[in-house]
């Protein structure tokens, strides 16, 4: 019965939250307008999510591509079928791997850097000193945040994929001896638009969720050193298992 | 009440309640903040001070009374008439709030670009001269992170002062300064108040500093307002708890000692 209990308590907690993080995300959309007619508070939020996640993103996807290369061509040369090595690494990244490990990756290196700074913003009363000076915080906080980690996360996903296939690559084509030719042109053979839009449409479900969650976790921190820490975590784990659920639901309905 | 006390008091407080969880803040408090003045609301940690100045730019809303800052209701004001009214006021926060990602320059300027459509020559003018008045008009290009406590403080101040309010709250803008920082945040809280012709709200519990600036204080404790006078009157009061707070005696109406039960029997447990 106990179990029971806490089992229910911790089903309606998270229903709680859920509900309060779509009402948060209204009140978000509904000063989204006047925040698009500052885009320079945006393109700086850009820079920090986007440009700063760069490097991590682009080394991982190199690594990615080269596991995916190696992997890749010792599954399909079992099948001697090596020449299609393209085509594989391509549509495994673009349609899967490519927007599920960026958001991943942006969730640990930009999501917790917007919920932690959001979250020291409350703390030292910076939220609270913009509301006396009749500045709305959500719409000069945590809009052009929410915005800038939308923005970021389909160009990061768009990188991650360029580099990932060219470190699939380096790993076929320069050391595995796969023909060139072959591995681009099979490769524009049966990766197909749709295919290209289906990891589009994720990479942009997962920016919202990415991003939604941070600036949430933020900016209902408690004005703590341990509430802001535990902001940080909740931001990692709550955005990992969103992002792997959304993914679950969107190959569902696209394919 | 006649017409006359209405526009000569700033803010008129009246039979406000407030509770945080279970506990009690204002059980019933009444306050009038006359302008032109400096009124100080001390009283012991814990008291409420900050929460009332929170009841008054309408950031926290009142279980029960009236908040009636220059003839508004401020618990009933829609979010753009409460907005309005905060562009008159000021507040200079405890650690100074300064924003983290913007340098000194910018700090000040952040009220009038965000509220103001101003050409940049003429907020460059505005925050010079606030600037030059708390004497900080040479760190324009620091940052928050590189200023001392008191330097911060000065800079919130300027901020606070930019959009020229009516109304200028300070939360504990004593606490944590050196000497030399308490005089002269002192000496500019009084400087601006009647140069500027302000209202100005302090809430301290530095008892000696209140005392040389305040034309009025009101001591705050257990929801109510216990005393009010000028900081003579106070230094002469016969209340025990003006007293114990005036003369900061560790004990007495407010005790040293947090509830616990008999110091006898805790030390020697159930035998």
């Amino acid at each position: 019965m106990e179990f029971l209990h806490s089992v229910f308590a911790g089903l309606l907690q998270s229903l709680r939250k859920l509900g309060a993080t779509i009402l948060f995300f209204v009140e978000i959309l509904r000063r989204c307008p006047a925040a698009l007619a500052r885009p320079r508070l945006i393109s700086r939020q850009v820079s920090d999510s986007g440009v700063l996640s760069l490097v991590i993103i682009m080394t991982s996807g190199f690594f990615v591509g080269m596991v995916l290369g190696l992997q890749g061509y010792d599954s399909l040369s079992r099948l001697r079928q090596e020449n299609i090595l393209g085509a594989g690494v391509a549509l495994t990244l673009l349609k899967e791997l490519g927007p599920v490990v960026t958001a991943l990756l942006f969730a640990g290196r930009a999501g917790t850097a917007l919920a932690s700074e959001i979250g020291l913003m409350r703390a030292t009363d910076q939220l609270s000193a913009m509301e006396v000076m009749a500045v709305d915080p959500i719409q000069r906080v945590v809009v052009p945040r929410f915005l800038g980690g939308l923005i970021s996360l389909p160009l990061l996903t768009t990188i991650f994929n360029a580099i990932g296939i060219l470190g699939a690559w380096f790993i076929g084509v320069s050391i595995k001896g796969v023909n060139n030719g072959e591995f681009w042109s099979q490769m524009q053979q049966y990766v197909e638009p749709s295919d290209i839009w289906e990891g589009v449409w994720k990479s942009v479900a997962f920016g919202v969720a990415a991003s939604l969650i941070a600036v949430y976790e933020g900016y209902h921190a408690p004005p703590t050193a341990e509430g802001v820490g535990l902001a940080t975590t909740r931001t990692v784990v709550t955005t990992s298992i969103t992002v792997l659920i959304l993914d679950y639901l969107i190959t569902a309905f696209l394919l | 009440m006649n017409t006359e006390t209405v526009t000569n008091n700033l803010i008129e407080i009246h039979g406000l309640r407030f509770n945080r969880g279970r506990r009690m803040i204002f059980d019933g408090l009444d306050l009038v903040i006359p302008r032109g003045q400096i009124t100080a609301i001390m009283g012991p940690s814990g008291s409420g001070k900050t929460t009332l100045l929170r009841m008054i730019t309408g950031q926290l809303r009142p279980a029960a009374g009236s908040v009636c800052v220059d003839g508004e209701q401020v618990p009933t004001l829609k979010l753009k008439d409460l907005y309005s009214l905060r562009r008159r006021m000021g507040m200079l926060f405890q650690n100074g709030a300064l924003l983290t990602d913007l340098n000194v320059f910018e700090n000040v300027a952040f009220p009038l670009r965000e509220n103001t459509r101003l050409p940049d020559t003429l907020i460059r003018h505005i925050v010079l001269t606030k600037l030059h008045a708390v004497g900080l008009r040479g760190a324009v290009a620091l940052a928050p992170s590189e200023l001392s406590g008191g330097m911060a403080r000065r800079v919130a101040l300027a901020r606070a002062m930019v959009m020229d309010p009516e109304l200028l709250l300070y939360d504990e803008p004593f606490s944590g300064l050196d000497p030399i920082s308490r005089g002269m945040v002192l000496r500019l809280i009084r400087t601006t108040n009647d140069l500027l012709g302000l209202t100005s709200v302090v809430v301290s519990h530095d008892v000696e500093e209140v005392s040389q600036i305040a034309d009025q204080v009101h001591v705050i404790a257990d929801g109510k307002v216990t005393a009010s006078g000028s900081p003579a009157a106070l230094a002469n009061s016969q209340s025990a708890l003006v007293r114990q707070f005036m003369t900061g005696a560790p004990d007495g109406p407010v005790a040293f000692h947090y509830p616990a039960p008999d110091y006898r029997e805790d030390l020697l447990g159930e035998s």
